[in-house]
């Protein structure tokens, strides 16, 4: 006769060292192996949206910062563009340009951190600070830029908050080769690492229909091996002038759409965006950065839909106005709440420690999962 | 030693408790130096300074997590079962500690002459992984009872091939007790067993590989063992917390590093003992050459040391680089690759040594 057994329900997080800030994940357990997950979040809501209707466009900007507050940059960026599609303006091309070096070199921060705490959940202590100090550089660029490490409100409708340094360009290349090697450096500290590779490849397989239907973005989605990414697909800004790659997952070492694929593809994304940079650093043309900054953000009644390309996926701000100085309503599309439910999917008979290494390929920021 | 002090002082009970200080003075400081080595060793190697407050280069660091330590709450959560919460640190570090009675330091100073030295080591440390299921199931709590269960089959899985290359050195040197192998192994380093032993002739440069397999096998068990990276599965942080530690505080969460660096350097001095000669220094001693054989003693003690620290420091260098396993991938590497190549290496051994 055979023993009657339960599953056992374990609690992981909201205080957990490994679940990227305060997601709780209920994991039901046979063992040690998943039987279901279900994500809870809502730990961090700061009510965005509705804090939004009650402050004028410009005043968002700062509650943008705090979504994804390590790609802040790229949340400023969608915002404004949405914005001035709403009002319908033309910004300057020097604007053009600083904004997408700040956002590439925003992308590259990012992925930094996802794949060091993606490392860090497997166990390798040391690649995520190695890519910590390389993460500095970047900040420090900002923050000669800006004044601010983490939280810019460095993009204004119709313009910057504040011109480059005189420093800035010949700074941004030295990055750009010092930063170069490194991407080696990890490549053989942690991408080819024999363990590294079997903790990651064939975990958490994400088949390219799901990826769809599910409606991931993102490097998550170009993992499964759909080369869709915004920048293309519907070039916003000034994308349309630069020549680089969309990496999308191989199954250089496993399956298509496993953990190491994501991995993966956010390396060399990393390299991408130094090649953009390297385009956009140079033609940078002279002008104000200011000079197309509306005195008073009052756009027209009508609504827009803007998308563009965070470092986690599609980036969404849907607008609402009714010819007021404040926003009738805004709703966010966010790339990592999306990303986030796949998490109950890609799991299911994998065992505890997977469910880890799946939730940082993921890479989910919970400040903007929550918002 | 015992018989020294029984000598000295004409008491049974003196002589016993001043041999079983020796280690555990020794385990305190080694500790309060590991526990600093170890942060400045990864500190290093992740481009950091690691404790620089605390005396010359953080050196007293440790003293002063100990002195914080001791003033902690100790809180025992109100579901925990009291009495093996409390016992389980107890015994997990007794376990570490009785390892060193049979530890010769030097060939005057050593706990114990047990002629089963090397099994009774073998076993005493078993009585760890009691403790730690004690720990696991005590603390009522789901993390700590994962990590105590990984745990429990980590160990009892990874001492087979241990044992296995324990037995090979065993048949090698025809003694079980710890201070003859390191006499044996006499003060040159080619007379190392990884150098196949002292007796010259054909067999020892037939043994020299199948003993740097050995050596590879029984360094990465203990590895297991002693729950280092990348087989730190029980303590995982970033997946079970702590492990079995995790409903543990102040001391009794003291208790637990104590014994786990104490282990550390007790796998390490058996390595030594087993494969790099105990005690014996490499290149001769210094009281030879002075004519002052009192001094011969001492310096086996600093050389022993020396060789347990170098391989504590590898654990280290190890720990800091690579990534965990996972439990199924942990199990694998012993059962399906460690044992039989341990078993392989036994026979191949043994007709050597029969030749």
């Amino acid at each position: 006769m055979a023993l009657k057994t339960e599953t056992m329900v374990l609690n992981m997080g909201p205080q957990h060292p490994s679940t990227h800030g305060v997601l709780r994940l209920e994991l039901e357990l046979e063992g040690e192996v998943i039987v279901n997950v279900k994500p809870h979040i809502g730990y961090l809501h700061r009510c965005f949206e509705k804090h939004a209707e009650v402050m004028t466009y410009p005043q968002v900007i700062p509650y943008t910062d705090r979504m994804d507050y390590l790609a802040s940059m790229s949340n400023n960026f969608g915002y404004v563009v949405a914005v001035e599609k709403l009002l319908g303006i033309q910004v300057p091309d020097r604007v053009q340009y600083i904004r997408v070096i700040m956002a590439e070199l925003q992308r590259i921060a990012s992925h930094l951190v996802a794949l060091g705490t993606n490392g860090l959940d497997i166990g390798a202590f040391t690649p995520f600070l190695y890519l910590f100090r390389d993460r500095e550089h970047i900040l420090s660029l900002f923050e000669m830029t800006c004044g601010a490490r983490l939280l810019y409100n460095y993009m204004w409708v119709g313009g910057l908050s504040h011109d480059i340094h005189p420093d800035f360009v010949r700074l941004t290349k030295e990055f750009v080769n010092y930063f170069r090697p490194t991407i080696t450096e990890l490549n053989n500290l942690l991408t080819f690492n024999k363990i590294f590779i079997e903790r990651t490849a064939n975990i958490g397989i994400l088949p390219l229909d799901t990826a769809i239907n599910f409606g991931a973005t993102g490097p998550v989605l170009r993992g499964s091996g759909l080369a869709f990414d915004l920048r293309r697909e519907d070039p916003y800004s000034i994308y349309d002038r630069f020549n680089f790659e969309i990496p999308t997952g191989k199954g250089l070492v496993g399956t298509i759409g496993d953990c190491w694929d994501r991995y993966y593809v956010r390396v060399l994304e990393m390299e991408q965006s130094l090649r953009i940079i390297e385009q956009a650093i140079d033609p940078i043309p002279e002008g104000d950065v200011q000079s197309a900054i509306p005195k008073r953000v009052k756009p027209p009644k009508g609504t827009v839909y803007s998308r563009t390309e965070n470092p986690r996926g599609e980036l969404g701000y849907f607008i609402i106005s009714d010819g007021n100085v404040n926003p009738f309503r805004i709703k966010v599309r966010g790339p990592s709440f999306v990303n986030l439910e796949l998490m109950g999917e890609l799991c299911k008979g994998h065992l505890v420690a997977d469910v880890i290494a799946i939730l940082g390929s993921i890479d989910i920021v919970l400040g903007e999962v929550d918002r | 030693m015992y018989q020294f002090l029984f000598n000295i002082t004409g008491n049974e009970i003196i002589a016993g408790l001043i041999t079983a200080c020796i280690p555990l003075v020794f385990i305190l400081i080694f500790v309060l130096f590991a526990v600093w080595f170890e942060r400045k060793v990864s500190a290093h190697m992740q481009d950091r300074l690691g404790p620089m407050r605390v005396g010359w280069h953080g050196v007293l660091q440790t003293v002063a997590d100990f002195v914080k330590m001791l003033q902690k709450e100790d809180i025992i959560a109100t579901e925990a079962d009291r009495k093996l919460f409390s016992i389980a640190p107890v015994l997990v570090f007794a376990g570490s500690f009785a390892a060193y009675a049979a530890i010769p330091f030097s060939s005057k100073l050593l706990g114990s002459e047990v002629e089963v030295g090397i099994f009774y080591v073998i076993a005493i440390s078993s009585l760890v992984v009691a403790g730690i299921l004690m720990a696991g199931w005590s603390s009522n709590n789901k993390y700590s009872l994962l990590g105590a269960m990984r745990s429990a089959a980590q160990i009892v899985s990874y001492e087979i091939p241990t044992a296995l290359v324990v037995l090979s050195m065993v048949m090698l040197t025809g003694t079980l007790s710890l201070d003859k192998m390191s006499q044996m192994q006499t003060a040159h380093f080619w007379d190392w067993n990884i150098f196949g032993g002292p007796t010259f002739g054909f067999a020892k440069f037939l043994l020299i590989p199948f003993m740097f397999v050995g050596f590879l096998i029984v360094y990465i068990s203990t590895l297991a063992e002693v729950n280092r990276t990348p087989f730190d599965i029980p303590e995982a942080e970033s997946e079970l917390v702590a492990g079995y530690f995790t409903e543990y505080v102040g001391m009794k969460w003291a208790m637990f590093m104590l014994s786990e660096y104490a282990n550390m350097f007790s796998v390490s001095a058996i390595i030594t003992i087993l494969f790099f000669g105990g005690y014996q220094s490499p290149v001769g001693y210094l009281g030879n050459t002075l004519g002052a054989p009192a001094l011969i003693p001492f310096e086996q003690g600093i050389w022993f040391i020396a060789k347990g620290i170098f391989f504590v420091f590898v654990q280290m260098w190890l720990r800091w680089t690579l990534p965990r396993l996972r439990v199924d991938q942990l199990m694998t590497v012993c059962w399906k690759y460690l044992i039989p190549y341990a078993f392989i290496n036994l026979i191949i051994i043994g007709i050597i040594t029969l030749l």
